[in-house]
């Protein structure tokens, strides 16, 4: 690109937006002292939080894996009537406002709803439990899985199942030899977006969960009982956790992109 | 060998119509037509990947309609190769092994005697992104072959390739057909390359069967003007025909036989009327006077529009003798050709 006005005009913009998302960040991460955030880390309601968060997270992620895969694969090969409409119905936890998804929850899970007689009977419990938790974040998480996979499988030429298949492998053979290897990468993208997604989530999980808390809820606690001083640690020690994490998995996925 | 029978096909976009076709045991059998016509939904619905309306696919003695794509013995090459990004060319070529009750010893009988008469050797520890077109369709050609199938289906295989690379690989299917039972059926824009290759052929249009038969009788009869304009007959006509004379515009024509029509067609090829600058006195039964409109350079030939009345003649002929007779835009020739020449449906 030239160095015309125009250019000028695109980097200031990227130079502000970059100052927006980290400035904040960056203070936040500042402000705490290297002695109170040893102190936090060792506070087991603290470590017992963000485990939490990260098992639930984690959890939601695989359950949009082993469900939300065949239905990703579903919508990115077939073409039929209502295709869009499941689609939208997909997407939908992504528009709900937050508390709003813990309250449709809520309505389905309570002792007046049969799925909520069910799944008492079944010894389940939705409310202020850990099942609670892994389904309000599934329920929020799984569209950003659905939505990369099924972006990965369109990528994939149904030629190459249709020769698969033409060479004598079944249905089942054919996907786990190559549209599997394939679409892993955008698998696993898949499952980072989706624990993200998940791992951020507040207002439909205080509705649905209070107790246990997952570390947003505890950041909550501590910024609305002690202030902005006590909450910061926490926060820090959820967001350096959470970014190694990811590193870690899209290390893993990054390297061998460039080969096929 | 395969025997398709009342086959219709409704996909929305993409209907077959009441598809008739017979191929032999290892014929060489060419589908030719225009772009949508219909002949990879046919090739499709031969391997077991489109649903089938109504009608009956025969592959050897078994209906195999209602049988899905790994039960039919049906391998198919797609124009694209679409070998496994992931796998290298050896795994490529011998994927299929592992799903058929192979012999050890005959798989890699096989495997050596494929990867020799298509020069693989060389490749077998590659990835499919590092080869060049023509390495991709060998490769491809031999992991469709590995698993011996009955019939292999060819996707235009030539048409992606360079044109320098296209009569290495056609002289290749030859020999790999020559060599196997396996029966061949290949999908083709190029008359040419049918004619060089194949015995047998169909002409689709519109997911109809035009013609189907010998492919030297489709070439020299065609049946319909779809047919002759694919076969390269360049000069059709509307006609009335009276006993074995045809009227086109204000020309009369003599043709070889009396059509059952009265009104039709009449095609004939541009190397079939002969240009001279005096009318020739020879067992020519059509003879005519026109004024060249337009000359067209086709390489090693020129192609001569010639109007006659309101009727545009095209003929070709060589550049030799274009510049012996002298022939320039606004001069006056001679145009004739036998009534055998003139095709009439």
């Amino acid at each position: 690109m030239k160095r015309e006005p125009f250019f000028w005009v695109t980097i200031s913009c990227g130079v502000i937006i970059l100052a927006f998302i980290l400035l904040p960040l960056i203070e936040m991460m500042r402000a705490p002292s290297v002695s109170m955030l040893g102190q936090t880390i060792k506070d087991k309601d603290v470590l017992r939080s963000i485990w939490l968060s990260i098992y639930t997270a984690g959890s939601a992620a695989l359950i949009s894996f082993v469900f939300g895969t065949p239905l990703a694969y579903l919508l990115a090969r077939t073409h039929f009537k209502g295709k869009q409409l499941i689609e939208s119905i997909v997407d939908l936890p992504i528009v709900i406002p937050h508390p709003v998804v813990g309250i449709a929850i809520l309505s389905v899970a309570g002792k007046n709803h049969w799925v909520g007689q069910l799944m008492a009977e079944l010894g389940l419990r939705v409310m202020g439990s850990v099942t609670g938790i892994i389904t309000v974040l599934t329920f929020v998480g799984m569209p950003f899985y659905i939505n990369s996979v099924k972006e990965g499988f369109e990528g994939i030429s149904p030629r190459l199942e249709n020769v698969s298949r033409s060479l004598g492998a079944s249905m089942f053979s054919t996907f786990f030899r190559i549209t599997f290897p394939l679409a892993w990468r955008s698998m696993l993208a898949g499952i980072i977006m989706c624990a993200a997604r998940a791992v951020s989530e507040f207002g439909a999980v205080v509705i649905v969960a209070y107790h246990p808390m997952i570390a947003p809820v505890l950041i909550y606690e501590r910024f609305e009982a002690y202030g902005l001083k006590y909450s910061q640690p926490v926060a820090v020690w959820l967001v350096a956790l959470c970014l190694t994490l990811f590193l870690i998995l899209r290390l893993v996925a990054l390297p061998r992109k460039a080969q096929v | 060998m395969i025997k398709i029978k009342d086959l219709n096909i409704h996909l929305g976009e993409f209907n077959l119509h009441d598809i008739n076709l017979s191929i032999e045991k290892n014929q060489f059998f060419v589908l030719m037509g225009p772009t949508g016509a219909g002949k990879t939904v046919l090739l499709e619905a031969i391997v077991g990947l489109v649903s089938v309306k109504s009608g009956r696919i025969i592959i050897g003695d078994r209906d195999v309609t209602r049988l899905p794509p790994e039960k039919r013995g049906v391998s198919i090459v797609y124009q694209d190769y679409a070998l496994f990004p992931h796998l290298n060319v050896e795994r490529n070529v011998t994927y299929g092994v592992g799903f058929h009750r192979i012999d050890k010893d005959q798989a890699a009988k096989r495997f050596d005697r494929l990867t020799r008469q298509l020069n693989l050797s060389r490749l077998l520890r590659r990835h499919p992104i590092t080869l060049s077109g023509g390495e991709l369709q060998r490769v491809a050609l031999a992991r469709a072959l590995m698993v011996d199938p009955k019939v292999i289906l060819l996707d235009e295989p030539l048409s992606a390739l360079d044109p320098t690379f296209r009569g290495e690989v056609r002289h290749l299917l030859k020999k790999l057909h020559d060599s196997s039972d396996v029966t061949f059926l290949m999908v083709t824009h190029d008359f040419a390359e049918a004619l060089s290759l194949a015995t047998q052929a169909a002409i689709m249009d519109d997911g109809k069967i035009e013609q189907a038969g010998n492919i030297q009788d489709i070439f020299l009869r065609p049946c319909s003007s779809l047919v002759a304009d694919f076969v390269g007959m360049k000069n059709i006509f509307s006609a009335t025909f009276k006993g074995t004379r045809a009227l086109a515009g204000n020309l009369e024509f003599e043709i070889a036989r009396k059509p059952t029509n009265s009104h039709g067609y009449i095609a004939i090829r541009p190397e079939d009327i002969v240009i001279s600058n005096k009318r020739l006195d020879s067992s020519m039964r059509n003879s005519f006077k026109g004024v060249v409109t337009a000359m067209s350079d086709q390489g090693f030939s020129y192609e001569v529009h010639i109007n006659v009345g309101d009727i545009t003649f095209k003929s070709l002929i060589t550049k030799g003798s274009l510049f012996e007779l002298g022939i320039h835009e606004g001069v006056e020739v001679f145009l004739s050709f036998k009534a055998t020449a003139v095709h009439n449906f």
